[in-house]
This record gives C-alpha cells, structure tokens and sequence, in this order.
C-alpha cells in the first residue's frame, strides 16, 4: 500500500486539479468561447472540468424547453377565445385533484356550453407532474417556464383563476417552439383533410348534381336547375 | 409470468368460480378471482403440513388457514425450502369479508420468483398472528408497520409499538373503512371537482374538519404527553431484543460493553435527531451510550409519514406515477420503473422496445447519480464536510440536467407510462446522454477513486464499521449494495430479471468486508457496471424506431384487471417491491411500496451496538436511506 500518507497525498493532488482547472477553464473561455457561448451553460456543461457556480439571481441556466411548473391555459390569439372547451380531463387525471373547472350553461337552453365559465388551478397542491398538459385533448392546456413564484398570500395569490392562468398562443409558441411547430403541423394537416374533404365533398356533389339530373329528369317533368356538364 | 397472470382455473374440486361472482356486487367488492395453481414448492408445503391448513389463495401463492401455524410454515420454508430472506409482508384489508389478510413473500436469497403465502385474521383484532421475527429478523418493522396502519397484533414481537404514527394515533389508519383527515371520497377523481367546480381549501371544504379521533376518555385539558415514554423505558429494561444481549442500564459492572477500560460508568440515554444534519432527514436515534460506546439503538420513524399507501388507494392507477418519484426522491425513475413493470403485469401489456431501452438508460442513469450521492454524504457523515459531496453534486447536476432536458424536471420525473414513456430522447439529448456515459462519468468515478479510495484517514474511520456477517443480513431482509458488500450477490436484476436486463452484460459485484468502507466501495463498482449497461443500452438504442416510445393507445382512465402481484425492482437503495391488489377498477384496491430504506434501517440496531457515538453516523450513513422512502 504504500507510505502512510500516501493516500491523503492522492487525494490532495484531485482537489488540486479543481483548483487549477478553475483557472484553465476560464483563460480558455475568454479565449475562445466568450460571446458565443453563455458562461452559465458553459460552466455547467459536460466539458467543463473547473468551477461550475452560476452565480444565480445575476446569471440563469436558459430552461430547457420541456421544463414543467405550474400550467396555464392557452388563448387563440387570433379568436381571441379560450382554448379550452372545459370537458374536465385535465380535472380527472390531475394526481393532487388541484384543478377546478365549473362549466358554461346556456341561460335560454341550461344546455353545457364548450367553454369554462370558472377555472381554478391551486397552485400550493399543484405537483407539476404534467398531466393535465400531456392529456389534453385541445392543447389548451400547458406547463408554464416560471419558477419564481413566491408571494405573500395563500389564498388570493396561490390559487390560480382562469384570468391569472390564461396566456396567449404566442406566449406558448415562444417557450415550447417544438410543440408548437407540431401543434401548428397538426392543425395545418387537419385543415388540409378537411379542404380535401370538403372538395371530395363538392367533388360528389357535382357529380351527384350530374347523376341526378338523368334520374329526376325521367320521372318528373321539370327540367334540372343545372347544365349536366362539368 | 405466473404469479401475475391470474392463473387458469385449476381443476381443483373446489370451485371458486360461484364463490367469486356474489361477491363482486359488494360495494367494497373483494377482488375475489381464481384459485393460483400451486407450484411445486407449494406442493411440498402442502404434503407436509396437510391439505386442511395450506390452501390454494386467489391469484397467488397459498393460504395458511390456521393463522397460529404461519411460524411453523416459515419456519419449514426456510430450513426446508431455502426461503431464506422475507422479501416483503404485508397487509390487506378485505372489509367486505371481515378479513384481514397478511401476506408474506420469502425469497432465494440466489435467486427465483419469490414465494408469497397468506394467511387471514378477523378484523376485531381479537387473533393475533405469531410474529414471524424468530424466523426473520426482518419482519420486525413490518410487522410494527402492519400492526400500527391496519390493527394486527403480532404475538411475541419483541417491540410491538407504532413504528409510523405517533404514540397515542386512535385508529388503524389504513383500513377501508378509516377516513383520513380533509376526507373527501374514497377515490379519485372526485366529483366535486368538476363539472360543478368548488374552489374552496381542503380546510373550509370538508364536513368532517380535520377528522380529529380521540381516544376514550381522553381529556386535553389534563393530557400531560409522555408519548417517549414507552421508549424509553423499553431501552432501561435491557435485553428487549430478538437475540442480541443488551444488558439492562444500571448493573453496575456489567454494563462495560465495548468499554476497553473496564471503568464502572453510568449509561445515559441520548436522542440524536429528528432535526440532525447526519440523519438524511428527519429520522431520531435514541441511543444508550456508556461513554462514547454505544449499548443500544432504537429507531424513531414517522416524522414524514404521510401515509403514502392511502394516498395511493384513493389515486387512480396513472395519478400513483408521480407519487412514486417522492418515495425515494433521489432516485425517482427507478421507483416509478418498479411501479409502472407491477401495473403492466397486471394489465398484461408489454412496452415498445424503445421503451425499454430509454427506461433501462433512465434507471441505470438513476442509480450512478444516487450513488454519486450516497458516497457524497458519506463522507459528509464521516466528517469531510462538503468538498467530496460537491465535486460528485457537480457529476450528479450534470446527469440531472439531463433528466430535466427530456422529461421537465430534475427529480419529480414522472417519466414512465403504463406502455412505455412520456417522452423520446432528441437526438442532440441521445449524444448528451452518450458524451455523459462514455466521457465525462467514467473519468468521474475514476477521480472518486484517486480523491477516497486510498485515503488512510477513511480507511481508519470505515474499515471494520458497522460489520455484519451475510447469515444476519440475509435474516434481516437486507438489500441492495449494503448485502452485497458481505459477498450475497442478490441483485434483482439478476434474480428475478424484469425488463430486458437479461440483454445486457454485466457483472454484480460483490464485496466480502461487510463494513462501511466495502458499502462505499460496492458503489463505486456497481457505478462501473451500471456504465457497462448505459453503454450497451446506448449503443443498442439506434436499432429502435425514434419515437415509439408507448404501446398501444395512451390513456387516462386504465381499468387494470382483478389480480394481485408483487413486481420488485433493483432500484440504488435496495430492493424496491410493489405489492398490488386490483378488483378490476379504476384504482388499486391495495398500494404497499416495499421499501428497502425502511426495511435496512432493520438491522441498524445490530449493527450499531457496540461502535461508537461517531460511527452509527456513519453506518447511517453508509446504508444510503433516504426518509421519503422510510416513513413513506
């Protein structure tokens, strides 16, 4: 095994390194790497070997973008309407059952209205586990990037209503930019089946409007509304 | 699997089946089911002791019909059979019936399914079960556990008393028909959330207030509490042990355990803890020490019991994932994995391979970044204050970093889906999780090495700590690094294999000092092995189609089949099992986590006495607990 000792001394020359290595990593940022790369994200990346302190409140980590906190709810910035049609999944598969959704009736009909008339979201119970985000069947829903949410109050500040919650569709597509492409991919894609439909649908049309003439033609005497060419 | 698919009917003359069907309309219907057929070893229970006592159970192992014999039959699985650690032992409440049932898995300790038997009391606690801690040292605290959440008493325990409630607690909290404070429903989702919507605060909602129960008699106004009563005089009288000789405090000459000197003493009785740096939590030692030596050791628990188990019957199947990562908070994934692999035994569904890999990488990832900070602590235990702990924090962040980059957050992952995962790795997140594996950790464990290995002053402070032989580990239902560094190479990734870790190549290395210096060294090996498998895992990845990441339809509302299992996993800290009992609905109608935390913390006792103030610290220490998982 050695000199006594011998051991501490091996152990020493590791703290060492860190030391030097502090050093090494800044002369090498400044070098090479300043302005292109953030320091924080430097400092905490894998090929950093020295110091990793960010030193928080003046520097941040950026958040990588599927972080989770507390959820808000999407508003279509070109509707202006709530995303939402309040069918109570995100209510039902939320673990800690934080969320409160009273729906929208009708006054002339009492009949249930698509869209929420109170949204709560109890933020003090809240588990950020994601849930309601990822089972939302209208991507009305989603996790918010904001971590600094002490306050002074619990009631009033911590529970959440559906003005506090709603943010815009662009406030969504600058945090969560590939959920969002995918979101605007699906919608486009949608649209598309539907346009495509709705030709199919013309297209049938039209062509029932051709076949129909022939047959109304035989037994009624009017003649058809429309020339039979197309 | 046999256990877990609901065996077929057997062509036993007795017929479950019209048993079975009454019983189903109850409204806290029994999941009542079909008979398990009896594998070989049961049979040779059952020739031996008789048809009339070893039957048959529903969907799993056999039943004891006689409660008074259960010690007989442990007694004949363990030195017959070879059943030599119990795995986990617990209860269920089947209101319906009047019953309550414990159920006990013993296992090989080289490997194999485990063995599960049962046997039933009557709710009124008027049968007591024979304690089981004669023949495993291990049931002691989950016999207590049993006996404090559900009200079964256990003849000749040796320290029969709450072990997660407070001295004192009125009622057996775990039981159908006991209601929790702020009780709102029995299970979720409940109604009052939507669509009626009632935003009010747990406090100002409920009718039942804050559900307090008093006991008989009891008067505030005079209540002088004493609830460390009992404790403490439990550890005056002396010898209050299955087989450890404790002499009683004041015998004058006797009392000069571990004492070189041979100097007359007076012993005192000292708490460590709740609030103490060292504990990992908030976990109390009172200790009897004779100088610096200490003569004997009792554990006070509870301090964050929140009665996970309850939580969990009242949670839908999905709604538990993310409960499981605050068992064991460090290690979250991997104790999600345990739970996600029961339900889908249940459910008979099988992940993608995707799925597969991306959770073994998850699981495997989970165990080097706890062990990290298992030796990190460690040695914050023996007294290097922080600067090992944080250069193996920096490794920790690095894996974590990427934990929060593909599933959202650092520890509370809630990661794993029945059928597979929430999400695919990107590509740039796959050569994150290469650069980690294959550059920086390794290089990593190596410095741990060069920092700790050779160190002469934590040689002095670890080597000979804390020592117990493997016959006592095993008996103490040990598991994970700390039996494997008395030469047991009991892995459940290795003996009772779950997800494709038969795929891999690795080793499980064993250690034979079973001291505080080979539980810190086991960990550095079980590091490089777990970076032989991330590399495999890795490498293998590419063949799997990115982006098939879930079997089947993803859901919300899984209705799991009537059936019970046992599904355990090798997570960093031991032997992490889930026993779950299903009649067919939307939630478990049992959820018992088997904690390898709470189930180490066991043997501490045997293992303190007779070391000094300073090293049951570090023993502590060296068992790698973490509070979240023990008092659940």
């Amino acid at each position: 095994m050695g000199l006594l000792g011998t051991g501490i001394l091996k152990g020493l020359s590791v703290t060492l390194t860190h030391f030097i290595n502090t050093y090494l990593e800044d002369f090498k940022y400044l070098g090479k790497k300043a302005g292109i790369e953030p320091r924080p994200l430097r400092r905490q990346s894998p090929k950093n070997y020295g110091l990793v302190t960010v030193e928080y409140p003046k520097e941040r980590l950026p958040l990588p973008e599927n972080f989770r906190n507390i959820p808000f709810l999407v508003r279509d910035s070109q509707t202006g309407e709530d995303k939402c049609t309040s069918c109570g999944i995100c209510a039902k598969v939320c673990p800690p059952q934080c969320i409160w959704i009273v729906r929208t009736t009708d006054p002339v009909t009492k009949r249930p209205v698509p869209a929420p008339k109170e949204f709560y979201i109890d933020s003090t119970i809240c588990m950020n586990c994601g849930y309601c985000a990822e089972f939302c069947p209208f991507d009305a829903i989603k996790m918010n990037v904001e971590y600094e949410l002490s306050d002074y109050g619990r009631i009033k500040e911590m529970i959440l209503d559906k003005e506090r919650l709603t943010k815009p569709d662009t406030y969504h597509a600058a945090i969560h930019p590939t959920d969002w492409a995918r979101e605007q991919a699906e919608k486009a894609a949608e649209e598309e089946k539907k346009r495509q439909a709705e030709e199919a649908k013309a297209k049938a049309a039209a062509a029932k409007a051709a076949a129909t003439p022939a047959k109304p033609a035989s037994t009624a005497p009017q003649p058809p509304a429309a020339p039979p060419q197309s | 699997m046999a256990e877990t698919t609901p065996a077929a009917a057997t062509p036993t003359p007795t017929k479950p089946a019209p048993k079975a069907a009454p019983a189903a309309k109850h409204t806290d219907k029994k999941p009542a089911g079909t008979l398990a057929t009896l594998t070989p070893e049961m049979m040779v229970v059952q020739q031996h002791f008789g048809e009339a006592l070893i039957q048959p159970a529903p969907y799993e192992g056999f039943l004891v019909t006689d409660p008074a014999k259960v010690r007989d039959v442990a007694l004949f699985l363990r030195d017959e059979l070879g059943f030599e650690t119990l795995s986990n032992q617990t209860a269920v409440d089947y209101l319906a019936e009047n019953a309550i049932e414990i159920v006990y898995h013993v296992s090989h300790i080289q490997g194999g399914k485990p063995l599960c038997f049962k046997t039933r009391i009557p709710r009124d606690e008027s049968v007591a079960v024979p304690s089981l801690t004669p023949v495993y040292p291990g049931a002691e605290f989950q016999e207590r556990e049993i006996y404090d959440l559900y009200g079964a008493r256990f003849s000749d325990h040796p320290d029969l008393r709450r072990i997660l409630m407070w001295e004192g607690f009125n009622g057996w909290p775990m039981r159908r028909d006991w209601k929790e404070a702020y009780y709102e429903g029995d299970t979720k989702p409940f109604d009052s959330r939507w669509p009626g919507g009632n935003h009010k605060l747990a406090e100002e909602r409920v009718p039942w207030a804050d559900n307090i129960n008093l006991p008989p008699g009891f008067d505030p106004a005079t209540y002088v509490a004493n609830p460390d009563g009992n404790i403490y005089e439990s550890m005056l009288e002396g010898g209050n042990g299955h087989d450890l000789e404790v002499p009683p405090l004041d015998t004058g000459a006797d009392a000069v355990i571990g004492s070189s000197s041979g100097l007359k003493t007076d012993q005192i009785i000292v708490n460590m803890g709740p609030q103490h740096p060292s504990t990992h939590g908030v976990l109390r030692m009172v200790v009897r020490i004779d100088g610096e030596t200490i003569t004997d050791l009792k554990l006070v628990l509870g301090y964050l019991h929140r009665n996970h188990e309850k939580i969990g019957e009242r949670n839908t199947w999905l709604h538990n994932i993310p409960y499981t990562d605050r068992l064991d908070y460090i290690c979250g994934m991997a104790n999600e994995m345990g739970y996600v692999i029961g339900v889908e035994r249940m459910m008979g569904i099988k992940p993608t391979e995707r799925a597969e890999y991306l959770r073994v990488i998850m699981a495997e990832l989970t165990r080097i970044q706890s062990h990290f900070w298992a030796i990190g602590f460690l040695l914050n235990d023996l007294g290097a204050f922080y600067t090992p702990a944080l250069y193996f924090i920096t490794e920790r962040d690095l894996i974590i970093d990427l934990f929060e980059s593909v599933t959202g957050s650092r520890m509370m992952c809630n990661y794993m889906r029945f059928g597979g995962v929430a999400r695919d790795f990107t590509p740039e997140q796959l050569a994150r999780a290469r650069e980690l594996v294959f550059e920086r950790i390794p290089r990593a464990i190596d410095e741990l090495e060069r920092l700790l290995s050779d160190n002469e002053i934590i040689k002095a402070r670890t080597i000979g700590v804390g020592y117990m032989s493997a016959e006592r580990s095993i008996a103490y239902s040990l598991t994970g690094p700390c039996l494997r560094a008395v030469g047991v190479p009991y892995d459940i990734r290795r003996a009772d294999p779950y997800s494709i870790y038969d795929r891999f190549d690795f080793d499980i290395p064993v250690l034979y000092g079973g001291d505080v210096y080979d539980r810190y060294r086991i960990r550095v090996l079980e590091m490089r092995q777990s970076l032989r498998i991330l590399e495999q895992a890795l490498n293998q990845i590419d063949q799997t189609p990115a982006g098939d990441i879930q079997a089947g339809k993803k859901a919300y509302n899984h209705r799991v089949p009537a059936g019970q299992t046992y599904a355990r996993v090798e997570t960093p800290k031991g032997e992490l099992g889930f026993y779950l009992v299903s009649d067919g609905g939307q939630n478990p109608y049992r959820y018992h986590v088997r904690s390898s935390s709470f189930i180490n913390l066991t043997s501490m006792r045997e293992m303190t006495i007779g070391q000094k103030v300073a090293d049951a610290v570090v023993i502590l220490g060296s068992l790698d607990i973490v509070l979240g998982e023990v008092d659940r």
